[in-house]
């Protein structure tokens, strides 16, 4: 299974027509698919929150969105989450790579890790976790619970879920 | 002139189009000199005005107008690139710069000394950035909205703020009313 064209096609399947992407080398593969898209609009992001607030003026278009970013934005993304996301009820499905998990090479990453499903928890954010390929089946009935329940929706994918990190 | 000032003086131009009101002050203000649906206003999340503007104009046809205030795109500089490389004809930003954070007790920003932010926007590839001063930002935001072409306003103005209530809106009233207005 290409887990990188199953996750592009549930999110155009789902009428998720608007991505915001902060890169990460896991989600490298995703985003190169979802740019040649031609049903998404994929507009890099500087910063998570400027993504975040990218997202809730398309879904105020009559757009829906998500964001692909790391899960170190969880840190950036609080405030922004709180105020505009939850304050005004807006569906916002995040793919979220995790790392700092299981397979990590980068030590640093560890530190943010420990923290996100806390983080999470704390901000009443629905939250999946990715471990192994086939969790993605699950994927297009998150995206639905999405815009069901008009809730930022964390999507956690490990290195265990993306393979691994190869020769590192 | 100070910020409210030039809002009730454009506040006509501004009627006709979708506006996203920054955090604090120029919402409050926007909200008391004429309060209608096409106005998003911004209870929280300081510099997220100009992103969430731009994802609006992305994704509908209409023109929309974020007024931002100079300390705001600081907060969220990066927010300039993004828009550089993302044109949307039915777009302008208009910065308030008044070189201090209003809403918090008029703090000197960095714009208010070595930093031109019509400077960085140009230098972050934005086309047709326009400076002003506050007399003339009525001319310069209905001349945006004629040229149909994506337009940073950035207006010179008076540091100083008006007394005035809090918004008590629900904010998903403010977005439901907004969202109606935008596929109206």
């Amino acid at each position: 299974m290409n887990i990188d064209k199953k996750i592009t096609d549930d999110l155009v399947a789902n009428g998720v027509s608007f991505v915001t992407t902060v890169p990460c080398k896991q989600l490298a593969g995703v985003i190169e698919e979802i740019d040649v898209r031609d049903e998404i609009f994929h507009i890099p992001s500087n910063k998570e929150d400027e993504g975040m607030g990218l997202c809730a003026g398309a879904f105020m278009g009559g757009k829906r969105p998500a964001i692909i970013m790391q899960n170190t934005a969880i840190g950036v993304t609080i405030n922004t989450l709180a105020t505009l996301i939850q304050y005004y009820r807006m569906p916002l499905p995040m793919l979220i790579s995790y790392r700092g998990e299981l397979r990590e090479p980068v030590a640093c990453q560890v530190e943010m890790a420990v923290h996100t499903k806390a983080l999470l928890a704390q901000m009443n954010v629905p939250t999946y976790h990715f471990h192994h390929q086939s969790d993605v089946e699950e994927f297009d009935a998150i995206l639905k619970y999405t815009f069901m329940c008009n809730k930022p929706v964390a999507i956690l994918t490990d290195a265990n879920f993306w393979g691994g990190y190869g020769d590192q | 002139m100070i910020r409210s000032e030039i809002l009730r003086e454009i506040a006509p131009i501004l009627h006709d189009h979708l506006v996203v009101c920054n955090i604090g002050l120029p919402s409050q203000e926007m909200h008391l000199i004429d309060d209608n649906a096409w106005n998003f206003y911004m209870l929280g999340t300081m510099g997220l005005s100009s992103s969430i503007g731009l994802g609006l104009a992305l994704s509908q046809p209409k023109t929309v107008i974020s007024i931002d205030g100079d300390g705001s795109v600081l907060t969220n500089l990066g927010t300039l690139p993004t828009i550089a490389n993302n044109v949307a004809d039915n777009y302008i930003l208009l910065i308030i710069d008044n070189g201090s954070y209003g809403s918090t007790g008029d703090q000197p920003t960095y714009a208010g000394k070595k930093t031109k932010l019509e400077a960085v926007a140009s230098a972050c590839g934005c086309e047709n950035v326009v400076t002003c001063k506050d007399v003339d930002t009525g001319k310069a935001l209905q001349a945006a909205i004629d040229s149909k072409q994506m337009t940073i306003i950035v207006s010179k103005c008076d540091s100083g703020n008006i007394k005035l209530p809090v918004i008590t809106m629900d904010p998903v009233v403010i977005r439901d009313r907004f969202m109606k207005a935008v596929s109206a």
